[in-house]
């Protein structure tokens, strides 16, 4: 290519990005809607659906308010243990059970944000973690409830009923568009929560909290009310994944699982709308490649987790970004 | 034999029939029943066990405080670097057949990879925010677990306390196994050593001058990039042989650190972070809470160190030892 194309080509894709970023929830929604053409299989694609909307609700926390939890998991493991447990045991309605998933996980989070904003700056990462293993253990040893060890078995949604349309769950590619429909409503909310007076006060925090507290905001609270609206987000994005999976394992609510959380918004870019999704498409397409000629793909996506923080900490996406606003 | 004095007050408060009232089978009412149960001697000898349990959590918070206190960097490898240690003497265990000689090598490794990470991979980002050592340390920690799997294998490997260290005696409570008596000797040597370091050597002097005001202590002409180095090095050292020393009460497999981590944290949160007195009593507290929880209510034992927590958080959230402000 020449010099000249090579700059036309540039210029083409910084048009595409910042289209993109203008309208966020469309390109976001789109893309998704395309996911499954271009991914390698149908499950890899619903993965990346839900572990997309898991790491956009931690980006609610960390990538907008400046808040590094490390226990995102809990919330993730109770959304799908509470989703999977009412359809599993108490043979609850499918919709009823998402959304006693959502509102279990916004609950835990109230009592976990609750003790852990009190908390300042480097704390918060550890007793956040801590907490989160705390309801590891609980979800662990409750095995009446959850299974214990062996997981959560036999939440089966097979088919639903969405207004006299009958929709067969088993088919990858019809339950791949029902469950975007439900990311889709997600991120219409949250896209609203950012633009939303209170999305302001999580950036004026993240910026500078003395200021914001100065300015006659209640730090606090902001910080307690964002704590619990991701955690309901990642309590969906489990509720979902239950009934994907359709069994409930323990390793939901793990804390490499609020590891993945991290590692994916920090790869896609933290702050950003869209970045969460592609950090979550490159960890999971990575680890899907990795996979087939080593066991030792952990090693691999550490390191490159490192890289990025030392030389690439805006992420993927959020690079792309700053080169186009530059 | 001794009933605890607990019983006595549960019966004058509850009264002893309604005592036996209570649903037995119900999960709530079991902890409280057996609680009631257990002899003196018992409690004495749990306790003991929950100080050497704690031993190990002693030696990991001193070493995370340490660091936290020098370079305001969360260690979130503290896990992986405690499991290097495990794994180190497990190697040179096999090499020479010699369990002392682990106890001068593994710090020594463990130490010089520390200074090799702080050199090559945190000190680039210093200034770049708070979070980002953080988040390089945990990145870390996968590879350098992911490491340990690919030299050693996934299988769990033995490492047996020497000869002399083997077998119970009685002191005095009854019969108390002689290794984990070992083990509160040695936290008790390491740390004592730890802070007459810190306190009575020169060089102690400047790491705590350095964690005051490092701008000062650059003007005086130290080189305070390289004190940093030194004391994550003695950090990771000290993880290290915490590994090392809880080995032959475990089996050592690649995982073992993680669940270490998280107990390491909620000592740190207890005691207060970059307080070593802090350090030391919380990881003695919560290894007792522990080992208490253990024996009155087994299915709640590994929650009982994170009520601990919580309601120290409640009630102080800066920690039993840590300044208001220090996270500021």
């Amino acid at each position: 290519m020449s010099d000249i194309g090579i700059r036309v080509f540039g210029n083409q894709l910084a048009i595409t990005i910042r289209v993109v970023a203008r309208h966020r929830v469309a390109a976001v929604i789109a893309t998704l809607v395309l996911l499954p053409w271009v991914v390698p299989y149908e499950a890899l694609s619903v993965n990346i659906l839900l572990f997309g909307l898991y790491a956009v609700g931690f980006n609610l926390v960390y990538g907008y308010t400046g808040l590094l939890s490390f226990g995102h998991a809990a919330f993730f493991g109770v959304g799908a243990y509470a989703c999977g447990i009412a359809v599993a045991t108490f043979d609850v309605n499918w919709l009823l059970a998402i959304a006693l998933g959502t509102i279990v996980a916004g609950f835990v989070a109230m009592i976990m944000g609750g003790l852990a904003i009190r908390t300042r700056g480097i704390y918060f990462a550890m007793v956040t973690l801590a907490l989160a293993q705390c309801v590891y253990y609980i979800l662990y040893q409750w095995t009446d409830l959850t299974g214990g060890e062996n997981g959560l078995r036999g939440v089966s949604v097979q088919a639903v009923n969405i207004l006299g349309l009958e929709l067969n769950l088993l088919d990858p590619m019809t339950k791949y568009y029902v469950m975007l429909v439900f990311v889709a409503l997600a991120l219409w909310i949250f896209s609203r929560i950012l633009e939303s007076p209170f999305g302001a006060v999580l950036e004026a925090i993240r910026e500078n909290e003395k200021r914001a507290r100065a300015c006659g905001y209640d730090t606090l609270r902001t910080k307690w009310l964002a704590f619990v609206l991701s955690g309901m987000f990642c309590g969906l994005a489990g509720a979902l994944y239950a009934i994907h999976l359709s069994i409930v394992p323990i390793e939901t609510a793990n804390y490499t699982m609020s590891g993945q959380a991290v590692m994916m918004a920090l790869l896609g870019g933290m702050g950003t709308f869209f970045g969460p999704f592609i950090g979550a498409a490159a960890y999971l397409l990575l680890e899907d490649v990795l996979t087939l000629w080593t066991e030792h793909w952990q090693f691999f996506v550490g390191a490159l987790f490192v890289f990025f923080v030392l030389f690439f900490p805006r992420g993927i996406w959020g690079s792309l970004l700053h080169w186009v606003q530059r | 034999m001794f009933h605890s004095g607990l019983q006595l007050l549960c019966g004058l408060v509850f009264g002893g029939e309604l005592l036996h009232t209570w649903p037995k089978n119900a999960l709530a009412w079991e902890p409280i029943l057996a609680f009631v149960d257990i002899p003196l001697q018992l409690w004495a000898l749990q306790i003991f066990t929950g100080l050497a349990l704690g031993s190990v959590l002693v030696l990991l918070a001193v070493g995370l405080s340490l660091i936290f206190g020098m370079l305001a960097v969360v260690n979130f490898a503290h896990g992986a670097f405690y499991t290097v240690g495990a794994f180190a003497g497990v190697f040179v265990f096999g090499l020479t057949g010699n369990f002392w000689l682990g106890l001068v090598a593994v710090p020594l490794i463990v130490g010089t990879i520390g200074l090799a990470v702080e050199r090559v991979l945190l000190r680039p980002l210093y200034g770049r925010g708070v979070d980002y050592p953080l988040l390089l340390t945990f990145g870390l920690s996968y590879v350098v677990v992911d490491a340990i799997r690919m030299i050693f294998g996934k299988v769990g490997l033995p490492l047996s306390a020497p000869a002399v260290l083997q077998g119970a005696v009685n002191i005095g409570i009854g019969y108390f196994p002689l290794y984990r008596l070992f083990l509160i000797g040695a936290m008790v040597l390491i740390v004592s050593g730890l802070w007459l370091f810190l306190e009575k050597t020169s060089y102690g002097l400047i790491i705590r001058a350095g964690a005051r005001d490092p701008e000062i202590v650059r003007v005086l002409g130290i080189d305070v990039s390289r004190v940093w180095m030194v004391v994550f090095g003695i950090g990771t050292g000290a993880a290290g042989i915490a590994g090392f020393l809880s080995a032959p009460m475990q089996s050592v497999i690649p995982e073992m650190g993680i669940p270490v981590l998280v107990q390491a944290f909620v000592v740190t949160v207890v005691g207060g972070m970059g307080s070593l007195p802090g350090a030391v009593v919380a990881g003695l507290l919560v290894g007792v809470a522990t080992s208490i929880t253990v024996m009155i209510a087994p299915q709640l034992a590994d929650a009982a160190m994170f009520g601990l927590m919580a309601i120290v958080l409640l009630l102080r959230p800066q920690g039993l030892f840590g300044h208001r402000g220090l996270m500021e």
